[in-house]
């Protein structure tokens, strides 16, 4: 889709902001990799249209593109509660449990897609192959790379993202939006990228480090034990810091739609992660 | 003036667990009022989170992002909260451990709105 096309539908949806174009301008944003745009599009649309399913799947597309593969999940499971047989929410839903290692599952959700829309060639071979690596004897919980149904491969990271997602793995925003720092503000693991989706994450690294040596001496000034978090709130995104180790930092960034308290939580499960990736084996 | 900026931030120390608060100069780190801030070493608790402040601002253009407009260091024992203010200020907060920080938010909010 042109420039031009993208103009005109915004357009369209300027004049009229109840029209379902949201649905075509929305998609096209996505596959040029607006994601940010395209998730602000698709959620203005859900909120005058929450029971539409081809919506949830749309966004749960985008979400899963920019990585957000927790949020995408619970968009499939709506779309599927809308509409039990919405082959992109079965596709969707299947990719998660593939990546997850849950075969069985994967198999479950791409056998129903492929029953919604039987001339899905992709989704049928995917089938195919999570059949194949069900049957294969003894083989790891989780398909390797090769094994992946070419349909079903993991989603890109954005462009400019940090090419170390390892460390948070499984994460939502594995690969963008989660950091992992030394106390010298040297990037451990994790990416960031900005609005216009260029890499910041070394930048933002270096710039924390003194954030961490700050709050240190300020809780100890005033005798409040151990500093645990720091949380700050930008007109457009949500920041959360902690020390998941000692000398090391975690920052977490999210659209300013995910409140603080699910910000907390994540860091939980991300400090997990960075935890036992710091005590991993050398 | 002066007395119009502790008026607003005895607002914030009504809040249940609110130690104290201040207003301080975000470039210079400096105290530029205060109420009930016994016991608590004011100077250096305005120099540090003006840093804190500073040093997330910076990280946050770097990431393409606005300034921070609220922010909280939480710590085992109790909390510090700051809200940017017109005119280069900060307001800041140090809370108990127990303390509705919602509301601790909103009356920073309102006392920076004053400042202006």
């Amino acid at each position: 889709m042109s420039n031009e096309d993208i103009r005109v539908l915004t357009s369209q949806l300027a004049g009229d902001p109840s029209s379902l174009v949201f649905l075509p301008l929305g998609e096209a944003l996505r596959r040029r990799g607006q994601l940010e745009a395209a998730e602000k599009i698709v959620v203005a649309g859900l909120t005058r249209y929450p029971e539409l399913a081809e919506a949830h799947d749309l966004l749960a597309r985008v979400l899963s593109d920019g990585g957000d593969l927790e949020r995408a999940f619970d968009e499939w499971d709506i779309a599927l509660r809308l509409d039990d047989r919405h082959a992109g929410a079965h596709k969707g839903i299947g990719f998660l449990y593939y990546v997850a290692g849950d075969l069985p599952q994967a198999l479950d959700h791409l056998e129903a897609a492929l029953a919604a829309d039987p001339g899905a060639e992709g989704v049928a071979a995917a089938v195919a192959r999570v059949r194949e690596a069900l049957a294969a004897p003894a083989g790891p919980s989780g398909p390797a790379d090769s094994t992946r149904p070419p349909l079903l491969a993991t989603p890109a990271p954005p462009p400019g993202a940090a090419d170390s997602p390892t460390v948070f793995a499984g994460l939502e925003g594995a690969q963008d939006g989660l950091l992992l720092l030394d106390g010298n503000g040297l990037r451990l693991g994790g990416g960031l990228t900005a609005p216009d989706g260029s890499a910041v994450g070394d930048a933002v690294a270096a710039h924390l480090a003194g954030v961490f040596r700050d709050a240190s001496r300020a809780t100890r000034l005033l005798s409040l034990g151990s500093w645990t978090s720091v949380a700050a709130e930008t007109a457009d995104a949500n920041l959360f810091l902690c020390a998941p180790a000692p000398d090391s930092l975690l920052l977490l960034v999210r659209d300013n739609s995910v409140p603080i308290g699910r910000l907390a939580l994540q860091a939980e499960r991300a400090s997990e992660a960075a935890r036992r990736w710091l005590e991993r084996p050398a | 003036m002066r007395a119009d900026i502790v008026g607003s931030l005895e607002a914030v120390t009504r809040v249940r667990g609110v130690r104290g608060a201040m207003v301080v100069s975000a470039e210079e780190g400096l105290v530029v009022a205060e109420s009930s801030m016994e016991g608590i070493d004011g100077a250096a608790v305005a120099a540090l989170m003006a840093g804190v402040v500073a040093r997330l601002g910076r990280a946050t253009e770097a990431a393409g992002r606005t300034a921070p407009a609220f922010v909280h260091l939480q710590a085992e024992g109790g909390a510090l909260l700051a809200v940017p203010a017109p005119r280069d200020l900060l307001v800041v907060a140090v809370t108990d451990a127990e303390v509705n920080v919602g509301l601790v938010r909103l009356e920073l909010r309102q006392a920076a709105e004053q400042l202006a």
